[in-house]
């Protein structure tokens, strides 16, 4: 079995794996054996249980969507029948989850570069990060009471709809996205932080060895380095916002249709109340009034079709990006 | 013996065949035994399996290199550098000075603070708050440390170990050196001249001609660290730093490299941090030797590699360490 070489070394034959072995679970421990079904059935449950609801939700929405409800308003009625479509809540999904991340986006990215790039002095650092955390942890309808003791201040009155005696309505366009950003801002900031924390240092110094100075260096190699990573973070802030229903119930004012406050063609409608498709899932689903369960249904489809599809952008970001500039996930650079 | 039993031991075999090369090895055992004779240090003793190579024949680029020596106007004088990071000293009280026209090789053991030497001469060690610094740079008479950064690392310019092009595309890469702070943002139409000027001095023009607004990220390792050099060298600075330039590369985009840095010496003082010995012989003028933060060896190539005046710098360039 030797093998020798021409410089007269006798290799050694390359080692094989004994029936000592143990290469099939059969052999492990019985400990070991329950874990790794434990896995498995883990995984593969969890598979069934997305499965379950995208299937059930899409058979669901298949038999109540028509395209009138996505173009027609809803209807103040005791009957499903009557009750009309859901374009407004589809139009106030789509105005508070502009509003949020108009108003995250710039605190979520400013922080993220403050944290990466100059972060000093350290305690202060620390106390924004956890501060980011704390924000991320809290319940959104803590978020929502909070938003609302906020709005209902006297000094706040123009945000929202102001009643004849004085009292401040405190729910509008304006004030649940102000609130919505806070629900939108830390998966912003945790993407744009960790995507310039990706950037390796020399790519910095190879801008100052440019002679460029440090705000030069973050407009036109850091932003542009991590842009992937700020559309994955906005993307997942307006899943968060899509998603949520305690702000629109406690500050949106939940009305069915769009009620702009005064003439003002835009600002009216912002400081207006209105509905989500997730408020309106819940008003007409047998949990809620469920004058028209049907309608929920067919709105929850709605919802997770926007949901998945914001996902898949986030995946088809990610990868266009990687393609374009040879960069490996997440805009680290090899 | 048997053929098998020969073959378990090559060592009594070479003997056999060639005693003579045998020798030394005996002959340092001999002096290693106590009580007899000279202590000699250890040696590591190779047996060789065929005879040496023979020398080989002298490079195109030792002729260049002939034929160029003699060198332009200082450009960069040190004076008695000293660096240091909090109670670490990492380079000690260096005096050197570097013409135009001459490639500057700085070797030595990792550690040995050639990195932070090159990195002082356009102040990107002030980047790391613990270091300080002592001693004077002066660059064409002026001390460097009272122009403003961002003049300094214009006229004194940077190339990395790693390849780090910005993403956008490879015409913006090299135009955004020339773009100066806080001025009206030239043309294109203005820069391109200059853009097109520095991308073949770097020798890369020729293979991007027909894609300069494709992302220069797509280019490969060696053509990304050329796009360095001409963004480098774009705004015509008088000093060119590398910090180990082809550790990154294959060995083709080296020699590519290397030919590179030949031609910019013409205009333009080089100092190459480098690793790699054969590289320092094949491309420096100029050596110097730093071992743990002082300048041992200062000298032409030829002379600090083949007659080295320090016995470190003889045990660092034979090999004895490293």
């Amino acid at each position: 079995m030797s093998v020798s070489s021409p410089y007269g070394i006798r290799l050694r034959p390359p080692m094989k794996s004994g029936p000592g072995r143990r290469s099939s679970p059969l052999h492990w421990r019985w400990t070991d054996r329950l874990a790794l079904a434990f896995a498995w059935i883990a995984g593969l449950g969890l598979c069934a249980i997305a499965a379950a609801i995208v299937l059930y939700m899409g058979y669901r929405g298949v038999q109540y969507l028509r395209p009138s409800l996505l173009v027609s308003r809803p209807e103040v009625s005791l009957s499903q029948s009557g009750s009309g479509g859901f374009l407004d809540p589809v139009l106030g999904t789509l105005m508070l989850t502009a509003i949020g991340i108009v108003l995250a986006a710039p605190l979520a990215i400013g922080s993220a570069l403050w944290i990466a790039e100059y972060g000093r002095p350290t305690w202060l650092a620390r106390i924004v990060e956890s501060s980011i955390e704390v924000v991320a942890g809290t319940p959104d309808i803590v978020i929502a009471l909070f938003g609302l003791a906020i709005f209902q201040l006297p000094l706040l009155a123009p945000f929202s709809f102001t009643a004849s005696g004085g009292g401040v309505f405190g729910r509008s366009f304006l004030a649940a996205g102000s609130m919505m950003s806070l629900i939108a801002l830390p998966p912003l900031f945790t993407a744009t932080r960790d995507g310039l924390q990706a950037v390796p240092d020399h790519m910095r110094e190879a801008a100052f060895a440019l002679g460029k100075t440090k705000i030069a260096t973050i407009r036109a190699v850091l932003l542009p380095s991590v842009r992937s990573n700020i559309a994955t973070g906005v993307t997942l802030g307006i899943s968060r916002i899509i998603g949520d229903t305690a702000i629109v119930v406690f500050l949106l004012g939940d009305t069915p249709r769009l009620e702009p406050q005064g003439s003002a063609p835009v600002t009216g409608l912002l400081r207006g109340t209105g509905s989500t498709l997730t408020s309106y899932v819940f008003d007409n689903s047998p949990a809620g009034e469920g004058g028209a369960p049907q309608k929920a249904y067919a709105a929850a489809f709605v919802l997770i079709v926007f949901v998945l599809g914001l996902n898949l952008l986030v995946d088809r970001i990610g990868r266009s990006h990687a393609d374009a500039n040879g960069l490996n996930v997440a805009g680290a650079v090899v | 013996m048997s053929p098998e039993e020969m073959l378990l031991d090559p060592l009594r075999l070479a003997a056999e065949a060639e005693p003579e090369r045998i020798q030394p090895q005996r002959r340092i055992h001999a002096a290693e035994q106590p009580g007899q004779g000279p202590v000699v240090p250890p040696v590591r003793t190779i047996v060789l399996d065929r005879a040496p190579l023979p020398a080989p024949p002298p490079s195109e680029r030792a002729s260049v290199r002939t034929q160029l020596a003699g060198a332009g106007p200082e450009r960069l004088r040190l004076e008695e550098v000293s660096i240091d990071y909090g109670p670490k000293q990492a380079v000690k009280s260096v005096s050197l000075s570097i013409h135009q026209g001459e490639v500057l090789a700085l070797i030595g053991p990792s550690g040995c603070g050639k990195t932070t030497l090159l990195r002082t001469l356009n102040r990107l060690t002030e980047l790391t708050p613990s270091a300080s610094r002592a001693g004077r740079i002066m660059l064409d008479g002026e001390d460097i440390h009272e122009l403003p950064d961002t003049t300094l690392r214009g006229r004194v310019a940077m190339v990395f170990q790693q390849p780090n092009p910005f993403p956008m595309s490879i015409f913006d890469n090299v135009a955004f050196a020339l773009r100066e702070q806080s001025r009206k943002r030239p043309r294109r139409r203005e820069l391109e001249p200059q853009v097109i000027e520095a991308l073949r001095r770097a020798g890369l023009y020729e293979e991007v001609r027909d894609n300069l607004d494709g992302p220069a990220l797509r280019l490969s390792g060696g053509q990304q660290q050329r796009l360095c050099i001409a963004r480098a060298i774009a705004p015509r600075p008088e000093v060119l730093l590398m910090d180990e330039p082809c550790s990154a590369l294959d060995p083709i985009s080296t020699k590519t490299i290397e030919k590179l840095i030949g031609e910019l010496r013409r205009d333009l003082a080089v100092v190459v941090v480098t690793h790699n010995l054969a590289q320092a012989h094949r491309i420096a003028d100029k050596v110097a030797f730093m071992y743990l933060g002082d300048l041992i060896e200062y000298g032409s190539t030829a002379q600090v590699f083949d007659e080295p005046r320090a016995t470190r710098t003889r045990d660092y360039v034979g090999g004895a360490f490293g």
